[in-house]
């Protein structure tokens, strides 16, 4: 997966909210293989124990800083602005939400945010609904991704429109990464089949009852899913067709009387019980 | 008085600059952020930014997030 020239390995980028403990978060990321790992910044907590920051660099993964939890343009810049500050990255995770309780992105103040941040500079990796026009406008301001969601953020509720993800996905050279809503490996797998170059995944991981066999569990999952797309699937198909050979079949002449456990003594077809079952 | 994260702060007087505020409030060096009424400071202003009496300061650091 390539972002904005840098080449990635691992197709999984690891949301570090939600994780009990920061020894957790390491062994997930190791376990997850990933390279780069999303950050937040907030208010500092004088009682706040241990170095994310510390345990980030012993895991060498590249850091994300998001804008959670801001709800306008304005906030949005300046937060990109103050992590740029933090992690020295100008790299970002945009993300303006517009709903406390979908928490779905606000279309208008997030392509005003993208636009601002590209023309100063940053690499803008926007949050954003699963939206194809939306998605061509990011793209238009010169984001270097789209990452739209599957569902709303933390639901588990994994891929709900697969139609416009693949929309997205015809319609753009950007690499497409699945942002929100996975609940488990299998939502993972479906992201890269239908077309995704990567899933970004938080609480899935993190809220999982064992984090690092998760953590293991979707990265495993993101490389099937690019493993049956680049396969090439079968096509779906209403009616079944026989992966046997359907000549040579045997021919059975049963003895008078029905067999010996006593059940009918012919068969009948389903939908002409005139006519016997071959 | 300065105003730190939403609370009046006695932790340094008027016109400290940034450096001294954020060693005064024993913060780590690193994945440290710092706005002054809204405007982001640079981390090469620090030692030169002096905080005026009254100002809104924005202390951030790194935590978990998605």
């Amino acid at each position: 997966m390539r972002i904005a020239g840098v080449e990635f390995s691992s197709r999984l980028i690891l949301g570090t909210g939600g994780f009990p403990r920061l020894e957790t978060l390491a062994d997930a990321i190791a376990a997850s293989g990933t390279e780069m790992v999303t950050v937040a910044l907030r208010r500092i907590d004088p009682g706040a124990r241990g170095s994310l920051v510390d345990v980030l660099d012993a895991a060498g993964v590249r850091v994300l800083p998001n804008t959670a939890g801001c709800y306008t343009a304005r906030d949005a810049v300046l937060t990109a602005k103050l992590a740029r500050e933090a992690f020295a990255t100008e790299w970002v995770k945009l993300e303006v939400i517009g709903d406390e309780r979908t928490l779905l992105p606000d279309a208008v103040e997030l392509v005003a945010a993208a636009e601002q941040l590209v023309d100063e500079g940053f690499v803008v990796l926007p949050y954003t609904t699963d939206d194809p026009v939306l998605a061509r406008r990011l793209e238009d301001v010169g984001c270097a991704a789209i990452m739209p969601l599957g569902s709303p953020i933390g639901s588990g509720m994994g891929i709900n429109n697969a139609y416009n993800l693949r929309l997205i996905r015809e319609q753009t050279a950007l690499p497409v990464i699945l942002d929100a809503g996975v609940g488990t490996a299998s939502d993972a797998a479906l992201a890269l089949e239908l077309g995704c170059d990567g899933v970004l995944c938080a609480s899935a991981i993190s809220r999982a009852e064992d984090p690092v066999a998760m953590a293991r569990a979707i990265r495993l999952a993101v490389e099937a899913g690019l493993l049956a797309r680049t396969a090439g699937r079968i096509p779906q198909r209403l009616h079944a067709t026989a992966s046997t050979a359907e000549a040579g079949v045997a021919e059975f002449v049963h003895p008078a009387g029905g067999d010996p456990d006593g059940g009918p003594d012919e068969y009948v077809h389903p939908s002409d019980p005139a006519r016997p079952l071959q | 008085m300065i105003i730190i994260n939403g609370e009046p702060s006695d932790a340094v007087a008027p016109g400290a600059t940034v450096t001294e505020l954020l060693a005064a409030l024993d913060v780590p060096d690193r994945g440290v952020a710092v706005a002054v009424d809204a405007e982001v400071i640079p981390r090469g202003a620090w030692a030169t930014f002096a905080v005026p009496d009254g100002a809104r300061v924005e202390v951030l650091i790194a935590v978990q997030g998605g």
